[in-house]
């Protein structure tokens, strides 16, 4: 076992919570999280669905791992239609929510319908009920959090919530927990929101007590972390330095993704890397970064804690931003930084604070701010559109567009829309750096061609956590390979595709991957759920939820000519660095790709492939 | 010679390791809510702060006890309590200056930190030394190790 073995239906139009049992053919066959919430919507819903209507749904999931010992077992998953990409949305995260859902004997939440009201559902163990939100409705995420856990005078409350820009249908809303912690892409915020829908509190104190078998669990999940605390990265770089600590190494590889994609290299990258987080700063002597922190069960700790300073333009009398907050993480520095041109390490975490505290994925969002920047300088949009004058490199656009996007007020309407939409309005869609409508994360897609094939071919839009050929392209992790080259690329995108999609299955993090293969998951899941969870059946299960995920978009509409990239990365050569005059060898990769995932030349599904994988 | 469980909150990183590894020790469930030992997170400050039973040496619980439920584990030093004894009073949960003794309903019983017959789970289970089980009498060692350091290695202490 290690399922909870029930699910939890919520029906928002009628009211009614109701407790099924966890449907166990599909839990041997997607394991849990991204692949059982995925198999349970794929089932549920028509793919052709409007995201934001009432006949959407969403979904909450835990892992058969949440809420164990096992390193990392505190992730859950938010599975839904995305209403920024038409696609599967699929958005995970950490803090403690997930273990909390788990201890309160479940491995789901299934939304449907909409809420006349705004409303919140509490959950305390077996009991559920959706409760007025009319007090919180109009709060940011930090305001709900604290006045659910006085309301129900439990300061051990979860809560997994939106903030405004959610309830105001900005399409890349986040799901925020624990403050911090976000499920951040996709627009799952704006789907929660688009249902009446504030947040989930949860109060679980009935454990995990359905491990198979414990003794073998804790000897498992003990020699694991001991590979993690062994590894380089997650024993020492991560917890040290954070995600951060990529900033200068990528920026030297040539692949710093810099004003709108327009370089690949940043003068300012230093003035924003862990090293300038942890370097005392000149107004108050104290460093940036406080501390790290670790979510549930993380024996790595990469997350960052830091402080503004207290003298910054954007926090000057505003103490309620001069506690410590979460971040910077590499994304949110690169997107809000680099992406425009700013190096200003100080507005950078304010803009990042603001993506928390009112749930915003910092990623689309520093990318439209990367589009309007450029479109300012095109002189396409002016200062009287925008509100103010929104150069390449300025700290006080970005500050400025990051708060009326969360309040959705003028110019943050168009903000709110992302960069695909929002530079098809003002003529020129071609300066949207995106894929089915989700903007690239921090790498450059055309000089590192793995990552830019996997860009292409994400289910969810463009996205480095569905395949992060990184490991391998830049750090060497399991092997070396070129960035440059596309030999042999789509043989390993689709490993890491497959074997990503099965981690996140689990219910554990990503950043293990950095140390660990399946080898060192599948003695884990063996212990917890059963023998049959072999290396070779969690890749084989990790490549039918690929194709399942795929074959829901293929029902959506999309087709060969969404698996693209911009015209800027497959024309435009990279203008420094190591790969100078490089561009995406996407063509050339895309068809070897289909053929290694047994997809015919326009990228559907084989009628064999499909035997093969049970779907 | 018996030992203490010492804590260093600087560096715990709010894992909750410790916390399931408490509930599995004693009832074979990973189940924060039962755990003897919890972490406190200070957001503002972004501290987190572990915080269990001291094991006082004249422990406030053991003599508010009216039915003495409470006795000294010879061997760890350890405050244990007789859950067969214990009837439920919560007179200790009022006596204790820490608030590390608490009352559990589902049993009708206290519970506290034992020291695990000596050998703690929660310390096992850190992975980053935030907790450790050391020399009753030395728990100030390391401390004074990292200040023996500054004096005689670093230059200009």
């Amino acid at each position: 076992m290690s399922w909870a073995g029930k699910i939890l239906r919520v029906n928002l139009s009628t009211g009614e919570c109701r407790s099924e049992p966890l449907n166990m053919t599909w839990a041997k066959d997607y394991l849990g999280s991204r692949g059982l919430a995925t198999k349970y919507f794929t089932e549920e819903v028509d793919a052709k669905v409007d995201p934001l209507s009432v006949d959407n749904k969403i979904i909450w999931a835990t892992g058969p791992l949440t809420g164990t010992m096992a390193s990392t077992g505190g992730r859950y998953t938010v599975v839904t239609k995305g209403p920024l990409t038409g696609a599967i949305a699929c958005s995970n995260s950490g803090g403690y929510w997930g273990a909390e859902l788990k201890f309160a004997g479940w491995d789901m939440v299934i939304f449907e319908g909409k809420s006349p009201k705004p409303v919140y559902l509490m959950i305390e163990n077996e009991r559920a009920q959706l409760l007025d939100a009319a007090e919180i409705w109009g709060k940011t995420v930090w305001e709900t959090e604290p006045a659910i856990k006085t309301k129900h005078q439990d300061p051990m409350i979860r809560v997994s919530s939106i903030g405004r820009s959610g309830e105001n249908g900005v399409l890349y809303s986040a799901i925020v927990n624990d403050l911090h912690r976000a499920a951040g892409r996709s627009g799952v915020g704006a789907v929660m929101g688009s249902k009446n829908l504030k947040a989930i509190a949860v109060r679980g104190t009935q454990g995990v007590s359905t491990v198979k078998n414990p003794k073998a669990f804790m000897t498992a999940t003990k020699e694991a972390k001991k590979v993690l605390a062994d590894n380089a990265v997650t024993g020492q770089g991560l917890p040290t330095y954070g995600t951060q600590v990529l900033m200068n190494v990528i920026n030297e590889v040539g692949a710093l993704p810099t004003r709108n994609h327009q370089d690949v290299q940043f003068d300012g990258a230093k003035d924003i890397s862990a090293e300038a987080m942890a370097t005392p700063r000149a107004t108050d002597g104290k460093a940036h970064l406080v501390t790290n922190q670790a979510c549930f069960g993380c024996t790595i700790a990469c997350g960052r804690i830091s402080k503004i300073d207290e003298t910054h333009f954007t926090v000057q009398n505003r103490p309620q931003y001069w506690g410590a907050n979460g971040g910077l993480e590499y994304e949110a520095a690169w997107a809000l930084g680099a992406a425009n041109g700013v190096n200003d390490l100080e507005a950078l975490q304010f803009a990042n604070l603001i993506c928390n505290e009112d749930g915003i994925d910092p990623i689309t969002f520093g990318a439209t701010v990367g589009a309007v920047m450029e479109l300012y300088e095109m002189g396409v949009l002016t200062k009287e559109q925008i509100g103010i004058e929104a150069p390449f490199g300025s700290a006080k656009a970005l500050c400025h567009l990051v708060e009326i996007t969360a309040r959705s007020e003028g110019f943050g309407k168009d903000m709110g829309l992302g960069s695909k939409r929002l530079t098809e309005k003002y003529g020129h869609p071609e300066l949207s750096m995106s894929v089915k409508g989700q903007e690239f994360p921090a790498y450059d897609g055309r000089v590192i061609q793995g990552i830019g094939l996997g860009y292409a071919t994400s289910n969810r839009g463009a996205c480095h956590l569905r395949g992060y050929t990184i490991a391998s392209e830049v750090l060497g992790i399991p092997v070396k390979t070129e960035p440059t080259d596309t030999d042999g690329k789509p043989e390993l995108l689709k490993a890491f595709q497959d074997a990503t999609a099965a981690f996140d299955a689990a219910g554990i993090c990503i950043f293990t991957s950095f140390a660990w293969t399946l080898n060192d998951v599948a003695p884990q899941v063996q212990a917890a759920c059963g023998d049959e969870f072999t290396v070779e059946n969690l890749t084989l299960i990790g490549e039918r939820i690929w194709n399942m995920e795929k074959d829901f978009n293929l029902r959506a509409g999309f087709t060969r000519k969404d698996d693209a990239l911009p015209k800027r990365l497959m024309t435009e050569g990279a203008k420094t660095g190591p790969a100078k005059g490089v561009v995406s060898g996407l063509d050339k990769m895309l068809p070897i790709y289909y053929q290694v995932r047994g997809w015919d030349e326009e990228g559907r599904i084989k009628p064999e492939t499909r035997k093969r994988l049970g779907l | 010679m018996q030992k203490s469980l010492h804590i260093n909150a600087d560096k715990c990183t709010g894992c909750l390791q410790c916390e399931m590894a408490c509930s599995f020790e004693n009832y074979g469930i990973f189940n924060t809510a039962q755990s003897r030992i919890k972490i406190f997170d200070f957001h503002h400050t972004g501290k987190k702060v572990p915080y269990t039973c001291t094991q006082c040496a004249e422990a406030w619980c053991l003599q508010a006890c009216p039915v003495d439920a409470i006795r000294v584990d010879a061997n760890t030093g350890a405050k244990v309590v007789n859950e067969d004894v214990c009837v439920g009073c919560k007179v200790c949960t009022i006596s204790c200056p820490f608030g590390t003794i608490n009352y559990v309903q589902e049993t009708g019983k206290v519970q506290k930190c034992d020291l695990c017959d000596g050998n703690p789970a929660c310390a096992d289970a850190c992975p980053t030394g935030a907790i450790t089980y050391v020399d009753a009498n030395w728990t100030g060692l390391e401390k004074m190790r990292e200040w023996a350091d500054k004096l005689g290695n670093q230059a200009g202490a």
